[in-house]
């Protein structure tokens, strides 16, 4: 009898503290729920601003529009005296660089349609003199003011307009924003573990006498400390979860929106393939689930401190 | 043993600094020694109490305790040293949430002790103390002596070294005293170093020992 009550009076998870009163199940979790999914946003920006400004580099840098005006007019051609045209000598003379990586000339269609949104549907049938537009990619290491001059010796009027300098800005735009990122994250992590001291000291000025007790019957700090520490890595780690989970189909939606722009291709912003999106968010997929294990970290050792600290105070 | 060397005390510190609470205060306690510890309300009973329970450091002088100089110990050498420490305060300061059972296998379970011997080392003396049936009751179902109890109950389920009681009669009817005297002086005879702070005289004459008397903060007498 006697051993069947003794059993019955020890109870699993043992609360010596009383600790799951004093620092209750509710406020905790909620505020690191918000703030993991805050974290969860600031993450997703600053990721997508990096893979923005990587692609925008590798694609726009390297590109270079060439307008070559009147370019059915012919030219006698100087190494043998043959004619050709404009556009086909500047062709000639992209096809043989170095410095060339590939060429290539907008059809009719497409000016067309780079117009339409100026001259409407006139574009179309259209009888203006356009100039021929060609498309280049310069190889890596390529001098655009060398091109223009070889274009603009053998078809004067040539222009060879480089993206660099706005390529540059936009560049600078995307860092910024993802140090903004960055930037949010690290604040949202210091609130948090703002947030865990404020809800530890309560807990330790709420349960004062019974850690007293347990300090006076021989607990050490590391018992003590380990205690709270435990109680609220769980609730932090259980906030984490929670604000994760939230941002899962906020941050699918989101990147959904940006694929076409991150893909570089025409694509319907609601068509886009799942496992595409998938692809895309990739760095974020993988950071959200370490999101509830820095939010457990950050309530542990933030636990441990605080106590370890106020334990100082007891000799 | 127990050994204060002019040991002087005082509560806050620069200019907070209250009036000394213990004035150069020597004596020497052997190992398994028992000391009565006597004097009028104030005297400072309870301060040398919580010296010799090591909730507090001496101000100034020189207190070792179970051999272990408390004034030069590091804060690391301390809790392993109160384990070996019962003690019985005068408001009990047991935990409310927890059962009597609980509070009892309180030291035990810091100590680490395997869950089996505890549950063996609760039963055997909460029966000692008459409180079997009320094992699973929290101490506000519990009368101040049946606290009193418990609160003795957990000071010596771990067997200590050194055993300190502040006033551990004050709630206790006339059996019960004589019981828990009893008790104490077995845990003496089997090596326990005890001490009992009480201004209660009658018990004193009832169960003559050594006394150490304390007045104002310093010792009258020891023997």
């Amino acid at each position: 009898m006697a051993e069947r009550t003794a059993r019955r009076l020890r109870p699993r998870g043992m609360d010596d503290l009383g600790l799951r009163r004093a620092l209750g199940d509710r406020m905790l979790p909620v505020l690191v729920a918000a703030m993991s999914f805050l974290a969860a946003l600031a993450l997703a920006g600053a990721v997508a601003a990096a893979s923005l400004a990587a692609h925008w580099q590798e694609g726009a840098a390297s590109s270079v529009t060439v307008q070559i005006p009147r370019p059915e007019i012919s030219l006698p051609r100087r190494a043998d005296g043959g004619e050709e045209t404009r556009l086909e000598a500047v062709q000639r003379i992209l096809r043989t660089s170095a410095d060339v990586a590939s060429a290539r000339v907008l059809t009719t269609r497409e000016l067309s349609d780079l117009l339409r949104p100026w001259l409407g549907v006139a574009a179309d049938n259209a009888s203006l003199p356009l100039p021929a537009v060609v498309e280049v990619h310069l190889a890596q290491g390529a001098d655009a003011d060398l091109l223009n001059l070889a274009l603009a010796d053998v078809a004067p009027g040539t222009l060879t307009e480089s993206h660099g300098l706005w390529v540059g800005r936009l560049s600078v735009l995307a860092q910024s924003l993802q140090a903004c990122g960055w930037l949010a994250l690290l604040l949202v992590a210091a609130i948090a573990a703002a947030v865990v001291m404020v809800a530890t000291r309560a807990g330790l000025a709420a349960r004062r006498e019974a850690i007293e007790i347990v300090h006076g019957l021989g607990a050490t700090d590391g018992d003590i400390a380990g205690r709270f520490a435990r109680r609220v890595t769980r609730l932090t780690f259980t906030g984490g979860l929670v604000g994760a989970l939230a941002a899962v189909p906020v941050l699918a939606a989101l990147i959904q929106m940006a694929a076409p722009f991150m893909s570089g291709q025409e694509a319907s912003v609601w068509s886009t393939d799942p496992l595409a999106v998938l692809a895309i968010g990739r760095p974020i997929w993988i950071a959200l689930p370490a999101m509830p294990v820095v939010a457990g970290a950050i309530g542990f050792l933030t636990a441990q401190g605080t106590v370890r600290r106020w334990l100082r105070k007891l000799p | 043993m127990i050994r204060l060397e002019r040991v002087g005390l005082q509560y806050g510190a620069g200019a907070t600094a209250g009036p000394d609470v213990l004035r150069d205060v020597s004596f020497v306690i052997p190992p398994g020694g028992f000391r009565w510890l006597q004097g009028p309300s104030g005297a400072g009973k309870s301060s040398l109490m919580r010296l010799l329970h090591l909730a507090i450091r001496p101000r100034s002088g020189k207190l070792t305790v179970l051999g272990t100089d408390i004034g030069a110990a590091s804060r690391a050498t301390l809790p392993p040293l109160r384990r070996r420490i019962g003690m019985v305060f005068q408001d009990f300061r047991l935990l409310m949430h927890l059962t009597a059972f609980d509070n009892v296998a309180l030291p035990l379970r810091i100590e680490g002790r395997p869950e089996g011997q505890i549950r063996a080392d609760v039963t055997e003396i909460l029966r000692w103390v008459g409180l079997a049936d009320k094992a699973g009751s929290r101490p506000a179902e519990m009368s101040g002596g049946e606290q009193q109890r418990v609160a003795i109950a957990r000071a010596v389920v771990g067997r200590p070294s050194l055993l300190l009681a502040d006033e551990p009669t004050g709630n206790l009817d006339d059996v019960q005293a004589v019981r828990l005297m009893r008790l104490l002086a077995e845990l003496n005879r089997l090596g326990t170093t005890v001490v009992v702070a009480t201004h209660n005289d009658a018990l004193v004459a009832r169960h003559p020992g050594p006394s150490l008397r304390l007045e104002s903060g310093r010792l009258v007498a020891d023997g």
